[in-house]
């Protein structure tokens, strides 16, 4: 079956029928389970750990951070973070002891019968509140990232400007709710020490692995079990769960199992950065841009982690898929004493559209321009750079795009009919609102030059391939799209293509699953691959003799048939890391998210009613699962929106249960209307660019659009609850 | 932890294990009845990934204790009959696979009585089951084939 013929989802039985076995369902005798003790204070002092002596503690594994062999330091960007707090804590639920024993209940009762004596420390838990001496904790002044992007020379433009315009956007936390929890297996097998479980990224667990223990490579070996969904969620934080399990595997000499439950894992994992975001803008008086000066700040959390490339990642999407020659964009990341937050698809994107598209009706607003012209008089056209200079080159007329999204939604009827309900209805009120916006694919500037992927293709001795890269399918459909790719470039039916598990022993390092990267990135290096082993069976796409070739090339004693591709950086693609000015991304999807939604007055409830989801994300590799990938996203979008709201408390989520975290269900939503507009591209196999994280960006500012001209005020914070409408509406519905 | 003797039919077998007192029908049917196919989402009956049939009536198995299931029927989602996963394969009702066990059992639980799908919404019925990856289209897209199939066969 070739490419964008909807081969349906190879795991796909296995998971409707129960059997694909996740971490947790993996049997394995003998294994004891570990638990974490955390410290229940956003900052302080170890003071003294007490054993209750009545209880026997013969047989329980304990560890603390004088059982790590090598740094005790979790390797990501930098190296700030324990992995077991030693004389002092950052945050609420920071891990300061590993137990581990056979029995569960035994278990339970031995973390009830130890009490950590903290001292606390003055803790900072609102990113923007003043500093003092006392709360500094990460260089002189909490910043774990500055980003300064310029364009142009804003400053003196704002003197002639017809217009300024300032507004401040504020976005919630998020939790990732992915259905199954965190967990990982450690035991020592064959010499090394295993880790299996539930991750996106085997190399930045066999990283970790190696820092903190102190040994090669070779010493462990990771492997990715089936994932029930990550969203970003299991990019960083397996690698801390991964070496917790570790430890206690090879301090008791038995497999250690650690699985959390749902409120273990939604209070002390990572989620979402909180965001605020400022904007200052000049426009002429035809609504044209003249200067924008824009401030991020993203509440980073007691570490370092991902924050950084986070903030990257929001500032070079702050000034949305705009034209304007004057820009200056200033972005920190700032500590706080919450547990880190990390990466959540988007990676910082979601924050900062959210505030440029909310500005740009709130724009229209004041200076009375429909929306719409807003919009199409300072979208990006062929030849004009974004905000880092990069130069739009695609062939996508982004005005034609944003009308044909505005079409399929009846926008224009719409917002007429709407207005002559609110008119005569007493306490429903309609609106519907829109987005326009882009996402970058694959890592951001130099970074996929520096990640310098690898992917290798196997011929098998009964005549398949078996494609060998690291990337994990957690719910997103790699296994599948890849498959195609590489029938697709080899000229083999799908039967006969095999993708390995990921398996840092067997497969290479193709970088990590995140960023839209695997499809566009990984899938362009495996037709490279394909080419290669195409190169050396002196064979063309789809000569039928190509199995046979293999059978008989990959049956020769001692000898080893393997495509093989490094990403190796296009010489177009020019980016300056100090100036933050170039390409920041090879290229980008692009989409208008246009949302109905009605209020109740009386409730403040909002519903949305209908949802329009037009992107152009290159060729569509496979519709069924681009259609899955993208309404999922946007139904999280629409939950970001309106729902899902992280109550802190201390800087640590308070409500840690699906019962008062609420996520959308099937009866809150309408049918997300899903539509794709295809080019080709040639970053990507087969034309496909990426598409996992661009759903993400468009629902809230969409959603908030409609609902701030619904109830005719302005609304620049999400999520909105009712509470934050009644506030909003003053309680209109009760008069 | 004291423990007791459960027996139950475990789709379609009868099945004797020991197990703890406290246990729940969940942990007992995935750690010691060896039926991991059932998951733990979130353990408080909100997300529904753990749903089985218990004689018959569509429960959240983390919500039951296990001993409740003394001499009764279980039906789990590795007995989900092959044309239906085929045909929930075909729409996309499954991505990552955690929720879905759960969602195959109340579309199970749906074919069994197409009334209620008549009288009910499908987005209404589906609301007990919460899935992070489709946004739900596609499930629902999946229970709409498989009540027509099954519409077909009734009329066969």
């Amino acid at each position: 079956m070739p490419a964008g013929a909807d081969l349906p989802r190879i795991d796909g039985l296995d998971k409707l029928a129960g059997r694909a076995a996740y971490v947790d369902d993996l049997p394995t005798p003998g294994a004891w389970h570990g638990a974490t003790v955390r410290s229940s204070v956003p900052r302080g002092k170890i003071r003294d750990i007490h054993f209750d002596p009545a209880f026997d503690w013969n047989d329980i594994t304990i560890v603390d951070h004088r059982d790590i062999p090598g740094p005790n330091q979790l390797k990501l960007i930098d190296v700030d973070q324990p992995v077991l707090a030693a004389g002092e804590v950052r945050h609420k639920h920071e891990p300061i002891l590993l137990l581990a024993h056979p029995s569960v209940h035994k278990l339970r009762d031995a973390l009830r019968a130890i009490r950590v004596d903290v001292e606390p420390l003055p803790a900072i838990l609102d990113p923007a509140a003043p500093l003092t001496p006392d709360l500094i904790q990460y260089k002189s002044d909490n910043v774990l990232k500055h980003i300064d992007i310029r364009q142009g020379d804003p400053g003196p433009v704002f003197a002639r400007a017809a217009h300024i315009i300032e507004g401040e956007y504020v976005t919630g936390s998020q939790e990732h709710v992915y259905l199954e929890t965190q967990g990982m297996l450690a035991q020592w097998q064959d010499g090394r020490l295993t880790v299996r479980g539930s991750m996106q990224c085997p190399y930045y667990v066999l990283d970790a692995l190696t820092h903190l223990f102190g040994r090669s490579r070779d010493a462990f070996r990771v492997i990715q079990s089936p994932v029930g969904g990550g969203f970003g969620g299991k990019e960083e934080y397996p690698s801390l769960l991964a070496i917790h399990a570790a430890l206690l595997a090879e301090k008791s000499g038995a497999p250690v199992k650690m699985i959390y439950d749902r409120q273990e894992d939604m209070a002390v994992t990572t989620k979402r950065h909180p965001s605020r975001t400022r904007h200052r803008t000049a426009l002429d008086k035809d609504g044209r841009l003249l200067a924008m000066e824009i401030d991020v700040l993203l509440d980073g959390g007691a570490y370092v982690t991902l924050s950084p490339v986070v903030l990257s990642r929001g500032c070079i999407h702050a000034a949305g898929p705009y034209f304007c020659e004057n820009i200056h964009i200033r972005g920190e990341a700032r500590l706080t004493n919450s547990p880190p937050y990390g990466a959540f698809r988007g990676f910082g994107a979601p924050q900062t559209i959210f505030a440029i598209e909310r500005h740009m009706d709130v724009i229209a607003a004041r200076i009375g321009i429909d929306p719409v012209e807003l919009r199409r008089r300072n979208l990006v056209r062929t030849g004009q750079p974004l905000a880092t200079g990069q130069i739009y080159k695609e062939p996508t007329d982004l005005p034609a795009l944003m009308d044909r999204a505005l079409d399929l939604a009846q926008y224009k009827a719409r917002t007429q009919s709407h207005a002559e309900f609110n008119k005569s209805h007493p306490f429903l009120r309609r609106g519907i609102g829109f987005a326009t916006f882009h996402h970058g694919a694959g890592f951001t500037g130099g970074g996929e030059t520096y990640l310098a992927s690898e992917v290798w293709i196997e011929g098998k001795p009964d005549g398949t391939v078996e494609l060998q890269t690291a990337q994990t399918d957690m719910g997103q459909g790699t296994t599948t799209i890849l498959t195609q790719v590489v029938a697709e470039r080899l000229g083999i039916p799908t039967e006969q293509v095999r993708v390995a598990t990921p398996d840092t022993s067997r497969v290479p390092n193709s970088g990590p699953t995140v960023a839209s990267r695997t499809a566009m990135v990984v899938g362009k290096l495996i037709e490279q691959a394909c080419d290669d082993l195409l190169h050396q069976l002196g064979r063309k796409s789809g000569d039928p003799e190509i199995s046979d070739d293999i059978r008989r090339h990959a049956s020769l004693p001692g000898k080893s048939l393997v495509g093989r591709a490094k990403y190796q950086k296009p010489a177009s693609i020019q980016w300056d890391d100090k100036t933050y000015r170039g390409d920041a991304y090879a290229t980008y999807s692009w989409a208008t998210y246009v949302a109905d939604v009605e209020v109740d007055l009386r409730t403040c409830r909002v519903r949305v009613t209908d949802f329009v989801a037009l992107q152009e994300v290159g060729r569509v590799l496979n519709t069924t699962l681009a259609t899955g990938q993208i309404a999922g996203g946007v139904v999280q979008g629409i939950g970001w929106a309106l729902y899902e709201n992280v109550v802190l408390e201390d800087g640590a989520m308070k409500n840690c249960q699906m019962t008062n975290y609420v996520i959308p269900s099937a009866g809150d939503l309408p049918p997300i209307r899903v539509v794709f507009e295809e080019r080709p591209s040639h970053w990507g196999p087969g034309g496909a660019k990426g598409i996992g994280e661009l759903p993400m960006d468009g629902p809230a500012p969409a959603i908030v659009n409609a609902i701030s001209r619904a109830v005719t005020t302005t609304i620049n914070e999400i999520p909105v609850t009712p509470e934050l409408l009644l506030k909003a509406t003053e309680g209109r519905g009760h008069g | 932890m004291d423990k007791f003797d459960l027996s139950l039919t475990l789709n379609g077998k009868s099945e004797t294990r020991r197990v703890a007192l406290d246990a729940r029908l969940l942990d007992v049917l995935r750690y010691d009845f060896g039926s991991p196919g059932t998951k733990e989402g979130c353990g408080e009956g909100e997300c529904g990934a753990c749903c089985v049939l218990l004689d018959g009536v569509l429960v959240n198995s983390c919500l039951v204790p296990a001993f409740q299931a003394a001499g009764r029927r279980i039906e789990t989602v590795e007995s989900t009959p092959p044309d239906l996963l085929q045909t929930l394969n075909a729409t996309g009702t499954s991505q990552c696979g955690a929720c879905t066990p759960g969602v195959v059992m109340s579309i199970r639980w749906l074919l069994q009585h197409p009334e209620i799908a008549e009288s009910v919404g499908l987005r209404a019925f589906m609301s007990g089951n919460l899935c992070r990856c489709t946004g739900y289209d596609g499930i629902i897209a999946g229970l709409e084939q498989a009540l027509q199939s099954n519409a077909k066969k009734a009329e066969t």
